[in-house]
């Protein structure tokens, strides 16, 4: 399986991720190569094999639907890249907004 | 008494419960000793301030007589945990300057143990790599050197800082985390004990999540019985993570003295993969007459997908590692690049704050999960991971672990097998079939190579039997009999 550079393009859009255009070339290659060596799972019959999609061989666990830990809107906002708006400025507990670029015209 | 940097963990609780040492000096010797070692790059953040105030508290609980199992035992902490108030960084610039607001199962409960932190050790970026060379914040230098080559030597990865930091005296003990070898590989190369429980053994909650099917913590040791005394503090249930196994945790430091004699120790045939070098199949055969001479019984095991395991998990590992990566996106915590809209603020805050194989790995991940591939590839390595546990499923009928080499090579230079990506990945060749199985699987040091590095052996068991690992793990201690320093540490 040989990946081109508009592949590599198109799913580094998919994936959010700003790749150089001068790096598309040597990640085709690279991701190529591994793909390549992937495709020896073809020659494996797995016709009738259930797919695995955990390990843990248990059910998962239920709880009841309520707030466990909750009502820490500082330590939310705490990381917020640039520093969170607060609604009360000077009080962080009151809550506030994460601030990102404007996305409704 | 030795020098208190060399004490084990269970020598340092003895003489803390002696008085012959507090916490405070034990703390001090070892930050000292972290400042002369810094070149190894070892830590990421140093705590001292942190470790003398919990090693203050530790001196004062042990006087008022409530003494924990790891009371005053300074230990290091693989900076993929997050640590409440302490800089968290997963070796990543897309991390930067987050200081979580809590702190995960695993650390928390080895403070509640009476450990004290002494800082965030070094990694691969996102726990993705072998030899720790992809880390934002520079490569971790593995304290053994070949006899006579003064080259650096990569500690291996993911959990390289750690395994360096044990290795040189700078910790006792360190936390990893192991997705396919990442806690074993790193032990073995820098002459340690790593141990990877079952999966669902010890809480995810809190530790960045790089695979969340395959990462499990675990402890990293100078020796067998220290890493029982750690993973019994790191184990247990908790509601938080709903695949953590609500089972009770057993007593593993008594495992490790359980007799071998009677067990059946099986051999795959399938782990002699062409052009193994001489040195470890030497290593191989020299463990399996160590077993025998404990008194187990060596049987000829049959392992048939073992070859399918490192491409199974380069699709599996790549996936979920797409998904889970994808929370990085510049709004509510670490780096932020801006971009004229919201899209191109995502797109350069993570291509800005990415490095090469995490890129490489959202990538393959994206792609075998996009639409028209996800049944070609996804769900075909899902089955064929159905397959590989149940090949050990099979091997377990006829015997009670099984013992293979931990890597196909001693430490490798920095620089060396940094050709093409799948090149690096082979390193996981052993490592990778059991966490494909969720199977514990421990790292001992067996012997030294020909240029006199240290070489690991891994036992692997049926899951949530440690127990049955740490007492043949115990067994191959003993039996090497080996006393390992790297030199000048």
């Amino acid at each position: 399986m040989s990946l081109d550079k508009q592949t590599v393009a198109r799913i580094a859009r998919l994936a959010r991720l700003k790749v150089p255009e001068e790096e598309l070339q040597g990640l085709a290659g690279e991701l190529s190569g591994i793909m390549d060596w992937i495709e020896q799972l073809n020659s494996v019959d797995t016709s009738s094999v259930e797919p695995m999609n955990s390990v843990a061989d248990l059910s998962l666990p239920m709880r009841q639907d309520k707030v466990t830990e909750g009502g820490h809107p500082a330590r939310v906002l705490a990381n917020a890249p640039g520093g969170a708006v607060y609604l009360e400025p000077g009080n962080p507990d009151a809550g506030g907004f994460f601030v990102v670029p404007k996305v409704v015209e | 008494m030795s020098k208190p940097t060399d004490l084990t963990i269970a020598d340092m609780t003895a003489a803390l419960a002696k008085g012959a040492i507090s916490a405070v000096e034990l703390t001090e010797a070892h930050l000292a000793a972290m400042e002369t070692h810094r070149g190894l790059n070892a830590y990421i953040t140093e705590t001292p301030a942190r470790a003398r105030e919990m090693a203050k508290a530790s001196d004062a609980r042990r006087k008022s007589g409530a003494v924990g199992p790891l009371e005053g035992v300074p230990l290091a902490i693989k900076d993929l945990f997050c640590t409440e108030g302490v800089l968290t960084t997963a070796a990543s610039h897309i991390l930067d300057g987050f200081k979580p607001t809590y702190e995960s199962t695993v650390s928390s409960r080895l403070w509640q143990a009476g450990a004290v932190m002494l800082g965030k050790t070094n990694l691969d970026e996102f726990a993705m790599g072998s030899s720790n060379m992809t880390s934002h914040y520079g490569p971790v230098e593995n304290p053994w050197k070949r006899r006579g080559d003064n080259r650096k030597l990569v500690p291996g990865g993911s959990s390289g800082g750690s395994a360096s930091a044990v290795a040189a005296r700078i910790a006792p003990g360190a936390t990893g985390t192991d997705t396919g070898g990442s806690i074993r590989q790193p032990a073995a190369f820098c002459g340690l004990v790593g141990m990877k429980p079952t999966y669902g053994r010890c809480s995810r909650w809190g530790i960045i999540a790089f695979a969340s099917s395959l990462d499990q913590a675990g402890p990293i040791t100078r020796t067998v019985k220290d890493s029982a005394l750690m993973l019994q503090a790191m184990a247990g249930h908790d509601p938080k993570d709903s695949t953590s196994a609500p089972l009770a945790v057993p007593d593993f430091v008594a495992a490790c003295s359980r007799s071998i004699k009677g067990l059946k120790i099986g051999i795959p045939a399938e782990y002699r993969v062409d052009g193994m070098a001489p040195e470890i199949q030497a290593l191989w055969d020299k463990g399996i007459a160590m077993i025998r001479d404990a008194g187990a019984e060596p049987v000829e095991i049959s392992l048939p997908h073992t070859k399918y395991a490192l491409p199974t998990y380069y699709i599996v590992a790549p996936a979920e590692c797409s998904s889970n990566l994808a929370r990085y996106d510049g709004v509510r915590f670490g780096l932020r690049v801006p971009g004229k809209d919201l899209i191109e603020m995502y797109e350069n805050t993570r291509g800005a704050g990415f490095g090469k194989e995490t890129r490489r790995r959202i990538l393959i991940g994206t792609y075998v999960l996009s639409a028209g591939y996800y049944d070609a590839y996804y769900k075909k390595a899902q089955q064929v991971r159905a397959l590989i546990a149940r090949d050990f499923t099979d091997a377990f009928k006829k015997c009670d672990a099984i013992l293979t080499p931990t890597a196909p090579s001693a430490a490798f230079a920095m620089g060396e097998k940094m050709d093409d990506p799948v090149t690096m990945y082979l390193n996981d060749v052993f490592t990778v079939p059991s966490s494909l199985a969720g199977l514990p699987g421990i790292s001992v040091p067996g012997g030294l190579g020909a240029d006199g590095l240290p070489l690991g052996l891994q036992v692997i068991g049926r899951a949530y039997d440690e127990e049955t690992v740490f007492a043949v793990g115990a067994a191959l201690e003993k039996s090497a009999g080996l006393s390992l320093q790297p030199e000048g540490y």
